[in-house]
């Protein structure tokens, strides 16, 4: 073989690597779906997990269509400055081809199903499943998307504004949790607390899960599917596989561990459910750096997401007085949050603890504002509709019962006596 | 003596506790139970195939109670549990022939109280 011929075997094979590896990334990120569906129906009662997890299947399964059809091309299509406008239903790609395109939309669904499903345990145990099926549309066809537009259009045809002023979030802490997290704060404030949460005090109650068993599989689920999601997002079969991987156990670790430390002081005893939303406060909050952060950077950062996460969880529950479930609000809206600022003190190029001042910093705070500010308001428009048109809410009696039987007719326990007296 | 048994909605156990123990009854035993009055029990599907009577979770209280407290004790459970709807529940009154406390050896009314 001439040089030349053996340069285009090795462009042609690289390629392809990329290509496998971006795909086996997509389907880890897929098995995330088991991960929260097993988080959530963990963290909540028996009588509602029938519900739990057609929530969990449903929101992926339309989630995925709305984003082949609408919103793959108001995220990546050419961008009129707002969206993208072109693309949508992967138009103009080769049927019969192995175009770039098919990997690239897979990898991109599977994020988009992740924010979607993040909002189904904050909602979970009081809301309408037809409300929630309305709901799944509007994330994967609009809100994702369009978010989404703003910082990563770029990957493909378009190109947003956040990444014009240099924001990074490298796998989506803002893009994908944050977003998701806002969301499940606004549908959980629309919604109201679950009946028993709060006693005639006004003081929180605690409503405890049915299955942590089932909880920490879903944890340890999701950390394994977030080696694709962090690793995956270089779309790129090279050593920097490693490198990401790397920075997202280390994060993942020390996350596990503060929550736990933080758990034992202020409740006397290390918490399980507390130390597992704390893997999962260290996952979310590396995703915006783990490209570029240090090792010891990775822990400063899961270390304080494990502490952050605790101290949110808290604060939501007793003072805000907002019913979430399963810390959704906390891990991937608040965690999101400080991970995605921790990109402006930690990265390695351009961060505050690197020499690089202040920029970055406020690069990143632009972008956490800008995702609250989007997702929580449409957010609260989005579900205050849902409320005034199909209803939001289950009645009062069919709370009590359980959504499985109400919503569903079917106990997913069914030969077991599982008895609760809340 | 009186032995009070009282079948009621699960969720209602919480309430009628709170009332009981405002009258100063706060001895009793609690166990889940199924089962169906006129409520029917509920209806449910499985894969297309309708399953018609279930039998509904309760919760059963007995209490054992001296003469004097009877009253007291039914109607405590009674505000506790009414909702005024079907399922509600039922109180049955059986007399009691004695009561043992096994610690001390008491017998009758000593040991009920």
């Amino acid at each position: 073989m001439d040089m030349q011929s053996t340069s285009e075997a090795l462009t042609q094979l690289q390629t392809n690597i990329d290509i496998v590896w971006t795909c086996l990334a997509a389907f880890l990120v897929f098995f995330m779906q088991a991960g929260f569906a097993m988080v959530e129906a963990g963290f909540t009662r028996a009588k509602n997990s029938v519900n739990i997890i057609m929530k969990n299947l449903l929101d992926f399964s339309i989630g995925s269509i709305a984003f082949f059809i609408v919103g793959f091309g108001l995220m990546f299509g050419v961008t009129n400055g707002f969206f993208g406008t072109t693309d949508f239903a992967l138009s103009g790609v080769d049927w019969a081809g192995p175009d770039w395109n098919f990997t690239f939309l897979i990898f991109q669904t599977v994020f988009a199903g992740t924010a979607a499903t993040i909002v189904s345990g904050a909602m979970a145990e009081r809301t309408k499943f037809k409300a929630y099926l309305v709901y799944s549309v509007f994330i994967c066809a609009f809100i994702y998307p369009v978010f989404g537009s703003w910082a990563w259009g770029g990957l493909l045809n378009g190109g947003g504004w956040l990444e014009g002023i240099g924001f990074v979030d490298f796998a989506g802490s803002t893009v994908v949790h944050s977003v998701g997290g806002w969301l499940a704060l606004a549908g959980a404030i629309v919604l109201g607390p679950r009946i028993g949460k709060y006693g005639p005090d006004g003081k929180a109650r605690a409503i405890p899960g049915h299955n942590i068993t089932l909880a920490a599989l879903g944890v340890f689920i999701l950390w394994f599917g977030w080696f694709g999601f962090n690793a995956g997002s270089t779309n790129i079969g090279d050593g920097e596989i490693g490198r990401i991987a790397v920075t997202t156990n280390l994060s993942a670790a020390m996350g596990a561990v503060m929550a736990m430390a933080t758990s034992w002081v202020l409740s006397k005893k290390p918490d399980g459910s507390m130390a597992l939303n704390g893997a999962l406060a260290g996952l979310v909050a590396i995703t915006a750096g783990c490209y570029g952060v240090s090792g010891y950077g990775a822990i400063a950062i899961g270390g304080l997401a494990g502490v952050i996460v605790v101290l949110s969880v808290f604060a939501i529950d007793r003072y805000l007085k907002v019913d979430d479930p399963v810390g959704a609000v906390s891990v991937h809206g608040v965690c999101g949050a400080w991970g995605t600022l921790a990109v402006g003190l930690f990265g390695i190029d351009g961060g505050l603890f690197y020499g690089g001042g202040l920029h970055q910093l406020g690069v990143q705070a632009i972008g956490v504002l800008a995702a609250f500010a989007w997702a929580f308001g449409v957010g609260l428009g989005i579900f205050y509709l849902i409320k005034l048109t199909v209803g939001l809410r289950v009645s009062k009696k069919e709370e009590i019962r359980g959504l499985d039987v109400g919503e569903h007719g079917m106990e997913a326990y069914s030969g077991f006596q599982i008895f609760t007296t809340s | 003596m009186k032995l009070v048994i009282a079948y009621i909605q699960p969720e209602k156990l919480n309430d009628v506790k709170q009332v009981l123990y405002e009258r100063g009854i706060f001895k009793m035993s609690v166990t889940n139970s199924l089962g169906c009055g006129q409520q029917k029990g509920f209806h449910e599907t499985y894969r297309g195939v309708d399953v018609e009577v279930n039998l509904l979770k309760k919760v059963r209280l007995e209490i054992a109670v001296n003469e004097e407290y009877l009253e007291q004790t039914i109607e405590g459970i009674i505000e506790g549990a009414r909702t005024g709807e079907i399922g509600d529940g039922k109180i049955f009154v059986h007399s009691l022939d004695d009561v043992v406390r096994i610690r001390t050896g008491e017998r009758g009314h000593e040991a009920i109280g």
